[in-house]
Order: structure tokens, then C-alpha cells, then sequence
């Protein structure tokens, strides 16, 4: 990621909030989307990007947002479902070249990685973790 | 035949009754909140499951592998895709129904493999539309995904086509009358048939016809 990208992060709980306030000062264009203003008080001072008040699940909200431009975008809202179909709609109708979701349950995850829609499971990496802690000889990952 | 339904309210409420009342199915409806569910397994004979019709664990329990269709009903556009996604991919159902709130999305989800969508909104802004523009036209279905509609025109007393025959008549190009309901008889048409108050009359309009053709046919606006 050297040159400047345009990513549009859906939600911004601590998790879409720590990724614009880390992307936002490597130059990169961020726009933050969530359906209540009061999220937006976790973004720093050093953020320089856009923000905008609207559920991720309509379309106009997402066209708002001019996803059809951006590089990437990230769907990291607390709701696995909502996650998945932000993702696919940027993937297949927008073609947004890296689409990410995050998803809770990873049963979801298993199903929607062979759909070839890129998943981050919370859940499968801290037990990734969990396990390589408690058996640290043999490198544990999930199947 | 199994159906799945997944969601609330009346709507779900009354297709299972639907279902039930037709006999041949086995409905089992899954629902996020207990009362609810607990209301719809006294109040009908369907199977009812408390939780989330995405989680696939909730499919799973709810018969997914059976089930010939699903139709997700909720009033949250992601859960219906996801649900009808889970489905046909984990379980296999050969058909998926899906509610879509936001009118947008209708042709997405079925890009994204849903079988059948629709969405309430559309449907009823365009019957609001339709009474709006001619009183006296009863519906409009669009076939050949909206090439030529079908249309039913009742004839009023002021229309400047009474007594007329079809060949005077002067109908444009676009405009074909299929059949002509005459209290109780059905006339199938030609060229020397007169029209009499109160025939209805159904037509076949190509796209663009609409508002020409049937300026012979109504009452001038008032």
C-alpha cells in the first residue's frame, strides 16, 4: 500500500476507528460511515478524512460514500450480516478491487471464504491465539 | 413439501396459516424473539424455532437439508441475503425468497444467487402510480420484463369509443385487444365487434403505447 488509496471503512466501532486512525496518517483518502454520529468521537485528531451519518445498508448510503471509486473497502460494522452484504455488493457491483468483512461466527466465515468473499474472523484469531499459547511446540491454526 | 419461513409479524403469521390450511407442506418458521415464537406455535401448527435464520447452526436445526424453499421476511435487507446465501450454499435449497426493504437491492440479491425477490415498496408504488394515472385501468402486468403490459380497461360512459366498432376505432400499432368481458360472456374479438359500456376490455400494450393507445378507449380527464 505505497501509493494513496481511497478506502471506505463501514462502521466505526473500536475497530473501524483504530484502522481510519491508523490509514489516515499514511496519506491514504479514508471515509468513515456509521449510522450514529456519536460513534465518529472515537476517530483521533490526527484523523483527516470524511465521515458519513447513514445505514450501510441501503444502497444510497453506500453510493453517498462513492464506493464505485475506492481502492478498498472494509466492512467492520458489530453485525456479521450486514458485514457480508456491504462486502458482496462492493465486490460485485461496485467492483472495489479489496473487499474485507469482518464476521464473528466462523461457521459464517467458512461458508462466505469459499463464496470468495475475503473474511476476518475475531473469533478464529484469538482462539488462534489462545491455542498457540497453550501449545506453543506444534504452530496451531484453524482449519 | 417443506417450506422455511424466516421472520415475524403478520405477514408470517398468515402464510403460515396459508401453508397449513393448503395441507401438503410443512412449514417451520424460524423467529429472533421468543414471545413472538412462542404466539405463532399456539396460534398455528407450524414448527417454530427461536433464533437468528442466518446463523447456519439455526438453519441447520430448522431442517435446512429438507427444506425446499426458504423465504426470509425480515425487515433487515442483510439477513434476508444472508440467510437465502446460507442456505443455498450450506444446505443446499434449491429456492431461495427474499424480502428486500430497500428497492435498490432487489437486482443484486439476485445477482448474489437469491432466486426470487421482492420488495413491497415497488409493488405498492406502483399500483398507487397506476390509479393515480388511469381510474379506470385495473392492472397492469408486465411481460417480457416490461416490453408489453397487460392491461385491463373498463369501459365508462364517457368513453368516445361506445358504439364504435375496432376497425373504426383507430387503435395505434402497440395496442392489440386480447378479449372484450361482457357481463358474464367473454368475446374474443374482430375487426366489425362493437363496444358497449361496462365492457372490459383486456389488452396487450407495447412499451411506450401506453399513453396513446388508450386515449381512445377513456373518458377525457376531467
Amino acid at each position: 500500500m505505497a501509493r494513496t488509496q481511497y478506502i471506505v471503512i463501514i462502521g466505526c466501532g473500536r475497530l473501524g476507528a483504530t484502522l481510519a486512525n491508523r490509514l489516515s496518517p499514511l496519506g491514504h483518502s479514508v471515509v468513515v460511515v456509521d449510522r450514529s454520529e456519536a460513534a465518529f468521537r472515537g476517530l483521533s485528531s490526527g484523523f483527516g478524512g470524511f465521515q458519513i451519518i447513514g445505514d450501510a445498508g441501503e444502497l444510497s448510503v453506500l453510493k453517498q460514500a462513492s464506493i464505485h471509486k475506492a481502492d478498498a473497502l472494509l466492512a467492520v460494522t458489530g453485525e456479521d450480516t450486514l458485514n457480508l452484504m456491504v462486502a458482496q455488493v462492493a465486490q460485485s457491483v461496485f467492483q472495489v478491487e479489496q473487499v474485507l468483512a469482518r464476521v464473528f461466527d466462523p461457521s459464517r466465515e467458512t461458508i462466505y471464504r469459499t463464496l470468495d468473499i475475503a473474511t476476518i474472523s475475531p473469533t478464529t484469531l484469538a482462539a488462534d491465539q489462545f491455542m498457540a499459547q497453550l501449545h506453543p511446540q506444534p504452530s496451531h491454526s484453524a482449519p | 413439501m417443506n417450506i422455511i419461513l424466516v421472520g415475524g409479524g403478520k405477514l408470517v403469521y398468515f402464510l403460515t396459516k396459508e401453508f397449513t390450511r393448503q395441507g401438503a407442506t410443512a412449514t417451520t418458521v424460524i423467529n429472533l424473539y421468543p414471545d413472538q415464537a412462542q404466539a405463532l406455535a399456539r396460534e398455528t401448527s407450524a414448527r417454530v424455532i427461536v433464533g437468528d435464520g442466518s446463523d447456519p447452526l439455526v438453519l441447520q436445526a430448522a431442517g435446512a437439508y429438507q427444506a425446499d424453499v426458504l423465504v426470509a421476511l425480515t425487515d433487515k435487507d442483510d439477513v434476508n441475503l444472508v440467510t437465502c446465501q446460507i442456505a443455498q450454499h450450506q444446505y443446499s435449497v434449491p429456492r431461495t425468497i427474499a424480502l428486500v426493504n430497500d428497492p435498490g437491492f432487489r437486482q443484486v440479491f439476485e445477482q448474489l444467487g437469491v432466486t426470487v425477490t421482492f420488495s413491497a415498496t415497488q409493488i405498492l408504488a406502483h399500483l398507487i402510480e397506476e390509479r393515480i394515472g388511469f381510474e379506470a385501468i385495473q392492472s397492469l402486468i408486465p411481460i417480457a420484463g416490461g416490453k408489453v403490459q397487460m392491461t385491463e380497461v373498463i369501459l365508462s360512459a364517457h368513453s368516445p369509443a361506445l358504439g364504435k366498432s375496432l376497425q373504426t376505432l383507430g387503435l395505434p400499432e402497440g395496442v392489440l385487444v386480447g378479449c372484450i368481458i361482457r357481463q358474464e360472456s367473454v368475446i374474443v374479438p374482430r375487426g366489425n365487434t362493437t363496444l358497449h359500456q361496462g365492457d372490459r376490455l383486456v389488452l396487450l400494450i407495447q412499451a411506450g403505447q401506453e399513453a396513446t393507445g388508450l386515449d381512445q378507449l377513456l373518458a377525457p380527464e376531467t
